[in-house]
């Protein structure tokens, strides 16, 4: 891994576009699904060099050393709340369900899954 | 003067003074909004019967001598804060129809002292955008100029508030959605630290970042909103308990012995000439209040955009799972399977930039590439918090511009989702470390407004509005208004 001292670095605004990682159309239809995302025709072609962009701009990541640095959890170096589970929301469904697109019996309906 | 011309502040000294009613302020206001926000675009959702049933009730609340510390003033959401029984789309197609079952604790807290909602504000479709032109509802224009973007995500809240439509706004900033549209529209906004205000009814983008705040017209009024707004909430379980202070109480605070920091690299090439030499100008205003300027340096300040757009998709593509068509939100036609289903709702549901936040989400995320990217960029934010902590112990303050141009004109950057993000460049940094920041008008470039940049320590929001406020004094840019909304 290439490493460069940050001070070393031209800002971004001026280095971005240069060669780098790039996507191709079955990584993008790849991700496209995993992300459960289905695009139209005349939208593939542009999400492909946009994500492309996108990919390479962040890849300057790489140029850091980063081996003795431990990730960032929280900002503020926080642990997650966890609250007693304990019931505290009464029950509204008839009202929440009202934002449903198809329900019966208080039941979420959707295509059938099970043959 | 006019009502519309008065800040929060003045108006409530109004209405305790008994000069006017909150329905006459809420009549003005709504008036106004019809009047111009077909040309402006910044609301989604006028609740004019709402407003004026809570005027009322404010007005009969001060006569019985209850009134809250916000009774009767007109204010408006974000919308992309949950209100009851009211449209929350979040400037998407995908929530077109949602109506809330509930409300955000900020909703429910500041009309709980009084507050009167006159609508929804405009925004970037799930705040993910500069310029609000990510819109399912359209571009918001900017009152300086209509041709020109106010900035985003919370264009619309910095729209309604820079055309006097409204006194106070909230939103919501992940990457600078509070200040730079605060900046872009001679507008003060404020982003509290990281925990300071209950994000819960507040539809989440990347929730290691999203800080909810305030749009207003001076730091006056921002330091009475954040008051009412910050504070521990349970339902939250980002929230953090760390008591809040009276920040009306703490503005007159001097700026005398005040250290403030100046970085180096802000001013490089990237920023508008114009631009910086306000900016300039401020540093200068600041320094003859007494406080004294200094160097200091983030050498990872230049990757702070990248490791942002790395974060923040990841984060995305975990929060907008929720859509999938089922229990809220927008459901293709006739699916021929639950797969069609979740993906042709969530494709014809969501936005082009959506789309492409998401997906860049799920790869930065997705097996072989998570150590790459995802890791890597939590590492580099470890980097540019160490940047500000270590500048912390030299200076107690961070001061800058806040956007590296003026307002552009709407179109200008749409199709460069990079150039987009550069727009953010400077504002970023706050919200990887989790730090308050805020944007205050600083004076015009070419007809455009210019905001200085402030940022502070965790939980430094008094001294940042202390220090907005002495400036506020020293210049009165913040009273600059757009003529044909005087």
């Amino acid at each position: 891994m290439a490493s460069a001292s940050p001070t070393e670095r031209k800002s971004p605004l001026k280095t971005f576009g240069y060669p780098g990682v790039s996507l191709d159309k079955d990584q993008v239809q790849h991700i496209a699904m995993l992300a459960r995302l289905k695009l139209a025709d005349d939208e593939f072609a542009e999400t492909v060099s946009k994500l492309s962009s996108i990919v390479e701009f962040v890849d300057q990541l790489s140029e850091l050393d980063t081996d003795d640095v431990l990730p960032m959890a929280h900002p503020l170096n926080e642990s997650q709340r966890l609250r007693p589970d304990a019931v505290t929301e009464p029950d509204d469904r008839d009202h929440v369900q009202q934002n449903a697109a198809a329900v019966a019996d208080g039941l979420y309906l959707v295509p059938k899954v099970i043959e | 003067m006019a009502l519309h011309a008065l800040t929060l502040t003045e108006l409530r000294r109004g209405l305790e003074r008994g000069d006017f009613s909150s329905l006459d302020v809420t009549d003005a206001l709504l008036e106004r909004i019809e009047k111009y926000d077909g040309d402006l675009n910044a609301f989604i959702t006028v609740t004019a019967d709402k407003a004026r049933r809570a005027a009322r009730r404010a007005d009969e609340q001060r006569a019985a001598g209850t009134a809250g510390a916000l009774c009767g003033l007109p204010i408006v959401h974000k919308d992309i804060f949950c209100t009851r029984d009211v449209l929350t789309t979040c400037g998407s197609r995908m929530l077109e129809n949602f109506v809330s079952p509930y409300d955000a604790t900020v909703v429910e807290r500041l009309e709980t002292a009084g507050a009167v909602v006159l609508g929804k504000a405009n925004m970037d479709e799930f705040a993910m955008g500069s310029s609000n032109e990510t819109s399912y509802f359209g571009p918001v224009r900017n009152p300086w100029k209509l041709d020109c973007s106010p900035g985003g995500s919370s264009g619309g809240s910095a729209a309604a508030v820079a055309a006097r439509l409204a006194p106070a706004a909230t939103g919501t900033d992940t990457g600078g959605s509070i200040r730079q549209p605060a900046a872009l529209t001679n507008t003060v906004g404020i982003k509290p630290t990281y925990g300071r205000v209950s994000r819960y009814g507040m539809i989440a983008f990347a929730s290691s970042l999203d800080q909810a705040g305030v749009i207003t017209r001076s730091a006056e009024d921002a330091a009475l909103l954040l008051g009412i707004m910050a504070g521990f909430d349970e339902r939250d379980s980002t929230s953090i308990d760390h008591p809040v202070p009276d920040y009306v109480l703490e503005l007159d605070r001097s700026l005398d012995g005040l250290r403030i920091g100046i970085v180096r690299q802000h001013f490089d090439a990237g920023l508008d000439e114009t631009c910086a030499s306000r900016v300039r100008d401020a540093l200068a205003a600041l320094e003859a209040r007494g406080a004294t300027l200094t160097d200091v340096d983030l050498p990872s300040l230049d990757y702070c955009v990248p490791t942002y757009y790395v974060v923040a998709p990841a984060e995305c593509s975990s929060n907008l799972s929720r859509f999938d068509g089922v229990r809220f939100g927008y459901r293709a036609e006739e699916p021929d399977d639950l797969l069609d289903m979740y993906c042709r709702s969530r494709g014809e549901g969501f936005g082009a930039e959506v789309k492409r936040r998401i997906m860049t989400g799920t790869y930065v995320l997705s097996a072989g590439y998570y150590d790459a990217y995802y890791l890597k960029a939590q590492k580099v934010r470890q980097l540019i918090s160490e940047d500000f902590r270590r500048a912390f112990d030299s200076v107690d303050v961070i001061a800058g511009p806040t956007a590296p141009t003026p307002a552009f004109r709407i179109g200008e950057k749409v199709d460069d989702p990079i150039t987009m993000y550069l727009n953010d460049i400077y504002t970023i940094g706050a919200n990887l470390a989790g730090l308050p920041a805020m944007s205050v008008p600083c004076g015009m470039a070419d007809g455009l407004p210019v905001g200085l940049h402030l940022v502070g320590p965790h939980w430094s929001e008094a001294m940042l509005l202390a220090t907005a406020h002495q400036y506020g004094r020293e210049s009165d840019w913040h009273e600059a208004c757009p003529e044909a909304y005087r």
